[in-house]
């Protein structure tokens, strides 16, 4: 746990979106030579590649986060890669968006092409077009219809409300003043502050 | 053992259809002998299913791998405490657990309700025990817990290895509890529909029960994103997987019913919209279930693909009929005692909050959904995944978030523009300053200012509706401010314990809003390489890599990848993720390496290391490091939102005997006001 105290981190709340993003960079000191052979290579899982610049670029990063793995974990490429060290598609999903960037596609144009490969499940959200149009706008349409339908109903029932009220004018008092108890209004005072609860 | 624990199925599943259909006869009126056999085949359900549990448990601490289900989730090198939590790792076992849980509420809903309930209590064994018996009828029909295997093998296979974790001996078991205790006010709700008391006694009865079932799923939900967090290894908690937003959804419906009842306890009114509202909560729990276990579904949570999921949909279609038939019978005698006066009043504002809650989880259930009906409608399949989710539901989530801070400022009945103007200075400026101090900061993510901003609003409203009640004491009673401060709370339970619950829901929004900073690399190191790494809080960890170390412990070959940590050139420490591979007592590899990542935590950041693996077998390593913003605060809203809920629910913070008065306060103060209704 850091040591930070509060004011610190209030103080220091501010800079956290002052620091532009991309500043990480692979540091080039060198390594202390030897490598050493693990006992059990296996235990490790399978043999990993080394990484290469592309395969954090924020580019690269951003394609393959919008980019489903096809392996059924769930995981967009980025993620599944980085986590699930035992897919054998999420590297070479990889593999093939590195290509295409170098071949100078766009990051449409990449995805594009990877709906044209495996189809609209490629993309971890639907294009909002067509059918899907449905799934992006009807929660929020209902909810908005629904709050209008609402705002509606009660300001007509206000309406009627008080329209009630100014045709039967002595329906009921007009008010707890000049007839009203001083215990009367004590049990008033009481029953509303109860409400107020 | 097996013989034991089947001929107890048998017995619970006998009890319970005694239960329920002796319940639903309504014979027992009149006939005491019946009314007393009702309540006896619930304690004697609890009993048999007590004792299936611990004909399992038996079988699982004794190794008994002739049984199918403990050879496939145990083995004989497996820590003693995954061994009893093992009982709910698979899916049989779980069914098994739930049966039992759901049997033990029962009992206690028999037991605890006070008597001027009474009446309702026959209806309310009827209901649990057919869930019971459902329950138990799917385990020995589809999922039998006791299935012996034609053989029995040396060692079981072992425990999955991401559920060798503390958080999965706690987080399935708070969830479930979650999930089942719903079934209690679900009881109720239709006892009171089939006994036609349809006044706000029901409502009393299951208060507790209510609260106990969110706060159940409240740490259910907060645990799982934590063991996710910790366990699963990508760095994130919240992936909106079809699992995680089954058991979001009867949370939010629950929360809009704990703020909904509120209404018809003071005014009379959204009778039905309750009724409907726990009805509706009880069936996505179902739904919740069938999700979970029917494979429908693709998900990373899921137990096994089986057909235990058409017995899901089967009685979440039956009971869906039966209790919303139920309800539409006695529609007409749900009428409102009083009607809504104004937009600008507390009924309006938590109708509103109603609205929001009901609507993001209709929204979660559409995109959870949504890929099975594009498949339906059009034939292709698609994926929605967060950024489907995010883009739906963020916005929504900011309003409810601001209606959190808006519905206590605002009168009953009908505020006034003094009222208002009185109640929100302070809040809104609060908003205000928040709000001015990112952007001069440099912020510029949308949602994220959003989110801080509407926290400050909400956090001021909550300290201004602290202080007033603390000065009004002191002014009252002369009392210091932490004395006036506990006595607040302590005698206004329900309404400040509330408050508290409001507060861990912000700190939750200003959590979600740090993963919009997050940072994440790859990287190859050989020992002694090092890579820069800058926090999003302007400061720049060194991560040098050690080395790896293997070695065995308990049951698996560890291989140990080393960090030394430094923020600007001072040194912060070691930190170490692991490979994980599992073995069985004859050290066979039983499942694929796992990874344990490595986190430090503090209140800006948690850097989170995990190693992928190593080239060629070497020590060079290869990691992935991320920094996650505020994520801390997440576990410290949970915190602060459990403790509020239970601070709600304390004995003496619930409705008084002046409740029912309550209820009608509204009215009798309408008259006195002189406005006809």
């Amino acid at each position: 746990m850091s040591s930070l105290g509060r004011r610190d981190f209030l103080g220091r709340l501010g800079a956290l979106a002052a620091v532009p993003a991309g500043l990480q960079a692979q540091d080039s000191l060198a390594g202390r030579g030897d490598v050493g052979t693990l006992r059990d290579p296996y235990a490790v899982g399978r043999p990993r590649d080394v990484t290469r610049i592309e395969d954090y670029d924020e580019r690269i990063k951003a394609i393959e986060h919008r980019l489903a793995c096809n392996c059924g974990c769930t995981l967009d490429v980025f993620t599944c890669r980085t986590t699930d060290f035992t897919c054998t598609y999420s590297p070479k999903l990889h593999r093939e968006v590195v290509a295409m960037d170098k071949a100078g596609k766009s990051a449409q144009e990449i995805l594009d092409a990877f709906v044209a490969e495996y189809g609209e499940k490629a993309l971890m959200a639907p294009k909002p077009e067509g059918f899907n149009l449905w799934g992006y706008l009807l929660p929020g349409s209902l909810i908005l219809a629904a709050g209008a339908g609402l705002f509606a109903f009660v300001s007509r029932r206000r309406v009627t409300v008080a329209a009630a009220g100014a045709e039967a004018p002595d329906a009921a008092p007009s008010g707890a003043g000049p007839t009203a108890t001083p215990e009367e209004l004590e049990r008033l005072r009481q029953a509303l502050a109860e409400v107020e609860d | 053992m097996t013989l034991l624990g089947q001929f107890a199925l048998w017995v619970a599943l006998l009890l319970g259809v005694w239960s329920a259909t002796v319940a639903f006869s309504g014979r027992w009126q009149g006939r005491e002998e019946l009314r007393r056999s009702i309540s006896g085949a619930v304690y004697g359900s609890f009993a048999a299913l007590a004792v299936a549990a611990l004909a399992l448990w038996k079988g699982l601490v004794t190794h008994d791998f002739n049984i199918e289900y403990v050879a496939a989730y145990t083995s004989r090198n497996l820590p003693s405490g995954y061994i009893v939590s093992a009982l709910w790792a698979g899916q049989k076992g779980s069914l098994l657990f739930w049966a039992l849980v759901l049997s033990l509420f029962a009992s206690l809903a028999q037991v605890l309700t006070p008597r001027r309930y009474a009446a309702l209590l026959p209806y309310v064994a009827g209901v649990t025990s057919a869930v019971t018996a459902f329950f138990v009828c799917t385990m020995i029909f589809a999922a039998n817990p006791f299935e012996r295997l034609p053989f029995t093998p040396a060692d079981g296979r072992g425990l999955n290895p991401q559920l060798q974790n503390p958080g999965m001996m706690i987080h399935p078991p708070m969830l479930y509890l979650g999930y089942i205790s719903i079934t209690i006010p679900f009881a109720f709700a239709v006892a009171a529909l089939l006994s036609r008391s349809l006044d706000t006694g029901w409502i009393h009865a299951i208060r507790k029960w209510t609260l106990v079932s969110w706060l159940f799923l409240s740490i259910g939900i907060t645990l799982g994103m934590w063991w996710a967090y910790v366990e699963l290894g990508w760095g994130g908690y919240w992936a909106w997987d079809p699992v995680e937003n089954a058991s979001l959804l009867p949370w939010l419906t629950m929360t809009a019913f704990l703020h909904s009842v509120m209404i018809q306890e003071k005014r009379g009114m959204l009778k039905r919209w309750n009724l409907g509202l726990i009805i509706g909560t009880f069936l996505l729990s179902i739904f919740g279930t069938f999700i979970t276990r029917s494979g429908v579904i693709a998900s990373v949570h899921s137990f096994t693909q089986s057909n235990v999921g058409y017995f899901f949909l089967a009685f979440l279609a039956v009971s869906g009929v039966l209790a919303f038939t139920l309800l539409y019978t006695r529609w007409p005698s749900l009428r409102a005692e009083v009607q809504l006066e104004s937009m600008l009043s507390r009924e309006a504002a938590f109708l509103f909050n109603n609205l929001l809650l009901v609507g993001v989880a209709f929204s979660v259930l559409w995109g959870t959904l949504f890929p099975i009906l594009s498949e339906l409608v059009r034939g292709s399949k698609i994926t929605v995944g967060p950024p489907f989710f995010n883009r739906v539901n963020i916005p929504i989530g900011l309003l409810l978030l601001a209606l959190t801070g808006v519905g206590p400022l605002i009168a009953w009945r009908k505020a006034s523009t003094a009222n208002l103007r009185r109640q929100f200075t302070a809040p809104v400026a609060s908003g205000l300053v928040t709000l001015v101090g990112l952007l001069a900061s440099g912020m510029r993510d949308f949602y994220a200012i959003m989110a801080l901003a509407l926290a400050g609003f909400v956090a001021g409203t909550i300290v201004q509706e602290f202080w007033r009640g603390v000065r009004a004491r002191r002014r009252m009673h002369g009392e210091s401010v932490p004395l006036a401060f506990s006595r607040l709370v302590a005698r206004n339970r329900r309404r400040y314990g509330g408050y508290l619950v409001h507060v861990g829901v912000l700190i939750y929004f200003v959590a979600f809003s740090g993963m919009a900073f997050k940072r994440e690399m790859e990287a190859t190191l050989k020992p002694g390489q090092s890579v820069r790494m800058q926090s999003p809080f302007g400061h720049t960890y060194t991560l040098t890599h050690m080395g790896v170390s293997q070695f065995e412990a308990l049951n698996r070959i560890v291989s140990a990848a080393t960090v030394a940590v430094a923020k600007d050139g001072k040194p912060e420490g070691l930190m170490t993720s692991e490979k994980r591979q599992h073995v069985d007592s004859f050290k066979r590899p039983t499942f694929e390496p796992s990874t344990e990542v490595g986190i430090r935590s503090g209140l800006q950041e948690d850097l989170y290391i995990t190693y992928a693996g190593s080239v060629n077998g070497t020590e060079e390593a290869v990691y992935r490091f991320t920094i996650n913003p505020l994520v801390w605060w997440l576990w410290f809203g949970g915190f602060v939102l459990v403790f509020g809920g239970v601070v709600t629910m304390w004995p003496g913070g619930g409705p008084t005997v002046a409740a029912p008065r309550r209820a009608v306060a509204g009215y009798e103060v309408a008259l006195v006001g002189g406005g006809p209704e």
